[in-house]
Order: C-alpha cells, then sequence, then structure tokens
C-alpha cells in the first residue's frame, strides 16, 4: 500500500519516517536540547507534515498576511508559541510564569512586532502547591502589565500526580508588524555586523546555580526580560538595515547563529575577545565544562544589521537598560556558508558547530 | 581528562556532614564547595587546582611566574631578531 | 579569572608560536596525552597556528573513550534495575553501549542521574537510605584520590546503600604501549598535567630513558600548551631526553603524597582492558579485598557482562595516534555525534568529537 492510494485505509505505519527510527524509537532529553536532534525533529518531521509557507520560514514566529480588501497595503501579523517546562519552578530573577510572558513577548518582538495579545495554556500536576501556583500566576499577570501586553484567553488541564513537573505552561501570542520593518533569516548578507544586546549565559548558569548548589559572591539571576522596547529602538535607530533578530534562548549564541547561518546560506565569523560575558558566568562555565555559547539566554537580542547602521544600532542598544553591554561580536562573510567560525582569543580559528543534543558538562 | 581549575579558597570548615574536610573556593566570583583533604596545609587566600569537587593541589604562585620569565627572554630574542641582530 | 586568563593571552601565545618556529628545523611527531589537552589544541585553534614541521597526534588520555564497552553495558544492567540510583558524570551519559546509553536508559524510566564529583553520589547515598546508589568511577590518577576518598569514607560512615562500577586507567601502561608498538610514529610526549599532579612525574623518567623521547608535563591552557610544545621542539632539535615540567605551578617530582597514601589503601593496580586497544597488564586501579563490599560489579552481579567491539570503529587506532578520526572511513557519515560508533565521537574529550565540532577535515 502507498501513500498516494486514497482507496486504501492509511497505514501511518507504512509511512516513511525519515528520522532513522531504529536510531530513536524514543524521545530522549537530547531531542528538546535546542541543537541538532531538535533541528531534525522540526526539519524532518513537523515541517514537512505540516507544510506552509509561514512555518517553513522557520523565524522564531509566523508572518501571517491579512486578507486585505483592495488597494489597501497588506497587514502582517506575527504568530507565535513557546512551551514552558523549567525546572526549577522558581529562580533567582524570575520563575516559570515571568518566563512564559517574556519569552512569547520575545519571539514576536523577534518577527520585528508589536506585541498585541498572549494566550496562557496550562498542564498542572495533581499536588501542585496553591501557593505555588497563586506565585507563577501573579508573576505573570506582573510581567503582562508591565509590558502592556494582555493575556488575552487560555486554558488550564490537571495531570496525575507523577505526570508532569508541577506545572508546564504554554504562551501564544499576536502582534503587529509594521509596514516598513522586514526581518527575516535570509536577509543576512555578507558584509552584516553581528550585534549581542549584553552578557551571554546568564539565565543557563542562574537555573544551574540552583540545581547544582553554586553559590555566586553577588547573587546571579536569570536574564530574563522582555525585549520589545528594546528591538522598538533598535529599529527606530536601523530601520531597513535591521536584517535578522533573534533571542537566543536555549542552545546559546551558537545555535541561534548557525540557524540563521544556515538559512541565509552565509558565514558567520565571531571574535572570541569581542563577546561580553560575566566573570562569575564565565567561572561557573569553566568549573562545570561548559561552553558558554551554547549557555541559554532569555532577556537578550541578537541583531544582524548592515554595516552603515551599526554604529547607530549599538548605540540603540546602549540606550536602554536592558542593552548597556551590548556589543559587536562578528560579522556576515561570503566564506564557509552555514557555518559559524570564531577567532580563539590566541588568535586561532575554530568551528563554532551546532549542538548535537544537550550540552552535558564535562568532567575530564 | 582532568577538568582542573583554578581557584581561591575563601573558607575553611570546620566539620562537615560527610566528616570530610570542606571548604570554599571561588572561582572568578563564583563559589563552590570543595573537598580540601587533599591539601592539608592550604590557607584561606591559597590557590587551588580543583577537580570533581576535590582540591588536588596548591598552586605554586612563584612558579606560576616561570612562563612569564621565559616569555619575557623570548621577547628579547623577537625584538632581536627585528632588528637585524645577530 | 586569576591563573586562567593570564595564560590566554595572545601576545604570548604568538611569541611562543615564534619561538617555536625558530626552533624547528625537521618533521617531528608529538603526542599529548590527555583529552582535556585535545580540547584546547583545537578550539583555541593552535594545532592550525604550529608549523606544518609539527605533527600532533592525540593520545589516549580520554577516560570516557577507552572504558570498555562491556563495562558500559554493566553499568546500563545496573541502572536498569529497580531501586537504583545510577550517578556518573556527564560525559558517560552518552556512550554507547552494545545496544543502547546511559541517556536512553534515563528516557526509559532508569534513575540515572548526572554528578559532578563522587560527593554528590555519597550525598545522595545518604538521603536515600532506601535505594542503593552508585557511582560510575571512570577516569585516569586524577579522579582516583576523590574516587578513593568516598569509598573510604563511606565505610567509615558504615553506608551500605553505596557502591562504584570501577574503570580508572593509567598513564604509564598506556604510555609504553604506544612506544612499544612497531608502527609507534610518536617522538616526544605531553604528558597530562593533573595527572601528574597527582601522580608526581618520577614516573615518567624510566620510560623517557628506556624509549630515548623527551616528555614535557604540560598543563592546559593555551599558553601552557604553546610552551610545552616548544620546550618538547627544542628537546628533540637538541637530542635530549629526558623529562621537564612546563606546568610546575601545580606539578612536583613526587606529586601529592597524601593523595597517594589514601588510593593505595583503597585500591590496586590491575589488569585492564582498554576500549580500541585491548589488554595492557597493570594498567588500571580495581578495588582492594578490604573495600570489596563497595564494587558495584559484584554487587549487581554483573561481572560477567562481556561484548565485543563494532568492527567499523577505529577508535583504537585513533587513541593510539596511528590514525587521524578522518581517515576513518565512518567519520561524518555513519559516526557523528548524533549516532556515534565509539566513544572517541561521544566524549567531548575525544578527538573525533572534538574534530568534528571544530571542524577539522584535514
Amino acid at each position: 500500500m502507498t501513500m498516494g492510494d486514497s482507496n486504501a485505509p492509511a497505514d501511518l505505519l507504512a509511512f516513511t519516517c525519515p528520522i532513522p527510527i531504529s536510531d530513536y524509537p524514543t524521545i530522549t532529553l537530547a531531542h528538546g536540547g535546542g541543537g541538532r536532534l531538535t533541528q531534525m525533529l522540526i526539519e524532518k518531521m513537523l515541517v514537512p507534515t505540516f507544510a506552509n509557507p509561514a512555518l517553513e520560514a522557520l523565524h522564531d514566529g509566523a508572518v501571517l498576511g491579512l486578507p486585505t480588501t483592495t488597494g489597501e497595503a497588506q497587514t502582517r501579523l506575527a504568530f507565535s508559541t513557546d512551551s514552558f517546562v523549567v525546572s526549577p519552578l522558581f529562580f533567582p530573577g524570575g520563575d516559570i510564569g515571568s518566563l512564559a510572558v517574556h519569552g512569547t513577548v520575545n519571539d514576536l518582538a523577534m518577527c520585528g512586532a508589536r506585541p498585541l495579545a498572549l494566550s496562557a495554556g496550562f498542564i498542572l500536576e495533581e499536588g501542585l502547591a496553591m501557593t505555588d501556583l497563586w506565585r507563577i500566576v501573579q508573576s505573570m499577570g506582573q510581567a503582562a502589565q508591565r509590558v502592556g501586553v494582555p493575556i488575552a484567553t487560555g486554558d488550564t488541564k490537571v495531570v496525575d500526580h507523577g505526570k508532569g513537573d508541577g506545572i508546564y505552561i504554554n504562551t501564544s501570542g499576536v502582534g503587529i508588524i509594521p509596514a516598513n520593518v522586514h526581518i527575516s533569516p535570509t536577509r543576512a548578507r555578507p558584509g552584516d555586523v553581528v550585534i549581542v544586546s549584553g552578557r551571554i549565559a546568564v539565565h543557563g548558569i542562574a537555573i544551574m546555580s540552583v540545581r547544582e548548589g553554586l553559590e555566586f559572591e553577588t547573587a546571579l539571576e536569570s536574564d530574563s526580560a522582555p525585549l520589545a522596547d528594546l528591538v522598538s529602538r533598535v529599529l527606530a535607530a536601523g530601520s531597513e538595515g535591521v536584517h535578522v533578530l533573534r533571542d537566543p534562548t536555549r542552545g546559546g549564541v551558537s545555535s541561534a547563529l548557525n540557524e540563521i547561518a544556515g538559512q541565509a546560506r552565509v558565514g558567520i565569523r565571531l571574535v572570541e575577545a569581542s563577546i561580553p560575558i560575566d566573570d562569575a558566568v564565565r567561572g561557573a562555565c569553566e568549573i562545570l565544562g561548559l561552553d558558554p555559547l551554547y549557555v541559554a539566554n532569555e532577556g537578550k537580542c541578537i541583531a544582524i544589521v548592515a554595516r552603515e547602521v551599526a554604529e547607530a544600532v549599538l548605540a540603540a542598544f546602549r540606550e536602554d537598560p536592558l542593552g548597556q553591554q551590548a556589543a559587536i561580536i562578528g560579522e556576515v562573510v561570503p566564506e564557509h556558508p552555514s557555518k559559524v567560525y570564531m577567532r580563539s582569543r590566541i588568535g586561532g580559528m575554530r568551528v563554532v558547530d551546532m549542538l548535537s543534543g544537550e550540552q552535558l558538562p564535562r568532567i575530564c | 581528562m582532568c577538568l582542573g581549575v583554578p581557584g581561591k579558597i575563601t573558607q575553611i570548615e570546620q566539620g562537615s556532614a560527610l566528616g570530610l574536610a570542606m571548604g570554599k573556593v571561588s572561582f572568578g566570583g563564583i563559589a563552590k564547595d570543595v573537598c580540601l583533604a587533599y591539601v592539608p596545609e592550604a590557607q584561606v587566600g591559597d590557590y587551588v587546582i580543583v577537580h570533581a569537587g576535590f582540591a588536588l593541589n596548591c598552586i605554586d604562585e612563584a612558579e606560576a611566574m616561570e612562563v612569564f620569565k621565559l616569555l619575557r627572554e623570548m621577547g628579547a630574542l623577537d625584538e632581536r631578531d627585528e632588528l637585524g641582530v645577530e | 579569572m586569576r591563573f586562567v586568563d593570564e595564560y590566554r593571552n595572545e601576545t604570548d601565545a604568538q611569541k611562543l608560536l615564534r619561538g617555536i618556529m625558530r626552533t624547528v628545523t625537521r618533521p617531528w611527531t608529538i603526542m599529548e596525552i590527555c583529552g582535556g589537552q585535545t580540547h584546547t589544541l583545537i578550539k583555541s585553534g593552535i594545532d592550525r597556528l604550529l608549523p606544518p614541521e609539527i605533527t600532533l597526534v592525540h593520545g589516549p588520555g580520554c577516560p570516557v573513550c577507552v572504558t570498555p564497552l562491556e563495562l558500559i553495558d554493566r553499568a546500563i544492567a545496573i541502572a536498569r534495575q529497580p531501586g537504583v540510583i545510577f550517578t556518573s558524570f556527564g560525559d558517560m551519559l552518552r556512550v554507547p553501549g552494545s545496544q543502547t546509553d546511559l541517556l536512553r536508559v534515563k528516557a526509559q524510566g532508569g534513575d540515572v542521574r548526572m554528578v559532578y564529583s563522587p560527593l554528590d553520589a555519597l550525598k545522595l547515598a545518604r538521603k536515600h537510605p532506601d535505594h542503593q546508589v552508585v557511582f560510575f568511577a571512570v577516569g585516569f590518577e586524577t579522579t582516583a584520590p576523590g574516587n578513593a576518598m568516598a569509598v573510604w569514607q563511606a565505610k567509615q560512615l558504615g553506608l551500605s546503600n553505596f557502591s562504584i562500577l570501577c574503570s580508572h586507567v593509567l598513564v604509564p601502561p598506556a604510555m609504553e604501549a604506544i612506544l612499544s608498538s612497531p608502527a609507534n610514529t610518536v617522538q616526544g610526549f605531553l604528558a597530562a598535567g593533573h595527572v601528574c599532579s597527582v601522580m608526581g612525574y618520577w614516573e615518567y623518567e624510566p620510560i623517557a630513558a628506556r624509549y630515548h623521547i623527551p616528555v614535557v608535563v604540560t598543563g592546559f591552557e593555551p599558553l601552557d600548551l604553546l610552551q610545552g610544545i616548544y620546550m618538547t621542539v627544542r628537546a628533540l632539535e637538541e637530542g635530549r631526553v629526558g623529562v621537564e615540567n612546563q606546568y610546575s605551578r601545580a606539578v612536583s617530582r613526587e606529586g601529592n603524597r597524601s593523595a597517594q597514601q589514601l588510593m593505595a589503601q583503597v585500591f590496586q593496580v590491575s589488569d585492564r582492558k582498554w576500549r580500541g586497544i585491548g589488554a595492557i597488564p597493570q594498567s588500571g586501579y580495581s578495588l582492594r579485598p578490604e573495600f570489596a563490599a563497595f564494587d558495584a560489579g559484584q554487587r549487581f552481579g554483573v561481572a560477567g557482562i562481556v561484548a565485543a567491539e563494532s568492527p567499523v570503529c577505529i577508535a583504537g587506532q585513533i587513541m593510539q595516534g596511528l590514525k587521524k578520526p578522518h581517515d576513518c572511513p565512518a567519520f561524518g557519515t555513519l559516526c557523528t555525534p548524533e549516532h556515534p560508533l565509539g566513544a572517541p565521537m561521544v566524549s567531548s574529550e575525544g578527538a573525533c568529537a572534538a574534530y568534528y565540532q571544530y571542524g577539522r577535515a584535514g
């Protein structure tokens, strides 16, 4: 029986799965790491099955053109979704609730959109303390209010004890993209400059510090923050010269840049010495054997901009409280398309490869 | 093998839950509990190499400077080369 | 970070490179023993900055890579048992056994936990007296003092629910195995700095004398490696043999006596199988009879599990420096970090993974 045989009952088992099932009969944690396996799941299973242009662009959110009456310019809607499964639920600098609000607001901002409204879906584990839920919900309410984006709709489900990590939250959001804004990973071109809005690897290390009992001399807080205002500033300063925006969440700066390099088929060259990182975060990465380029960020933005507007964009970043440590960290080059290289501190060259699975700390 | 990272002892504990000599070691601003049983002579302020939760050795600060002594000598050689001196 | 940043200075690195270039007059093959050193060399791009006369080969200093297949299978068998909390360093979790790996056992419901120190495992044993806590004690001599202490303390505390699955390996026998091989091309060694900080370097003196080679005890930062290579090249050019110590800020000739003493009380030297290389006599540690109660292999009855290596994987030849990862027909095709055939592709220290990740195609 073949796929095209409409008279026969559909046999899902006859469908040829492009991810070799013999390799992965079950989902592993690596599939959620933000690296190659996640990419495989998306590119080989989800995208071809759901098949539509908005999805295939694979940006942080989908850009949808709203139907217009003749003569009007088409309004573009950005639509994004994200699920939050973080453990611990509460960490220095935030909690799963504020993370969920900021995360989707940021995905919309990375499309160049002004966020319009959010939804919130809750999967609650039987036994979750009501006081914890209150804290999380209040945190979400505050985060949404501060950004001025209403949580307009939602859903709640409860699962048996043991079937969830306390609480899972999904937020989805819509926003309107101004007519003169055209952000897309494919717009990156040789000569462009790569800017990061501040010190990297903070969120991932803040989470690890709770899990692994690391103590920071000044308490390290997650950098989770809404970036919509920062992005507005950057777009105002750079306008058409702002080609790509991306928030480097799971998988870190490396995954974000590797994705963009792959989508735009350009090479990216970074300079290690230019990448801003806090000393304590670096110390934590050293002792855990982690590469900060692969550690998650939650309140940072990468901008790939035309060289002519780089200085103006950098200045705009630095004017914002969330962008004061912004720095130029590299450039887009025609060589080694789809690959990200980095000039090491001592002047050598290394490839910054896509993460394979979850980054596991080295001990040896 | 052997991810061993240098850190500074900021605290030596008197008695610990596991009954081992423990202390706090700081790595550029982040501190971790480390077993100090193998560096009995170490004091607060000393630098140690830490691997898998254990301090394995104290860092000899005088020896640490040797690399840079060599580099200064090499720097002098570089200058001679540049000046074309034999 | 002090004692780190100074050793990553670009100007100084360039000085050492120029020194190496000034000194070298003919081809030399140098092996760095330790996976951590391989990692630095490739991550900082040193291997590509060196003059072409110098060939670096990467040695078997990746304890994850040399852990025999059957030991992984035994670990998996233990981790699958109910009531067991199986603890391990991160690197071991992805290494493929005959059928599966520890990460997948975790995915299927096994209680497999990553720890940073054997003391974490000890704490878990105290916290969960109703569970059996097993620690996968893999490593070279650097990790042995910590593991010895954990077992020693478990005995002091009277913990009956703590045990270790031991796969300790020793550097000097591995060096001898490489040097005595008729196919050997290695002319100088960068010895593993942290192994030597524990064991000292006196053990390498007879090896250097017997095989007429220079051995330089080297650290892990870029300047350490460049200086280690510089010292080795100078010795080779001048025809000198013997042991020198580049990593003198952390290494002395005798090593750490208190660590050696405790290790001698808990461990004894025994024969060991090295994955991809085979059995090397007197090349590892196992628990002494007085501590046999803490041997997870015996406690869980898995000591009988044996396994055969993949015929395609040439890990052994890579770890002996006879071949490079890109010489392997499976490199990057059948064997990638996502589906590794052998340990050097999985471990972040393994030569194959380092080559793959940092883009070395030959």
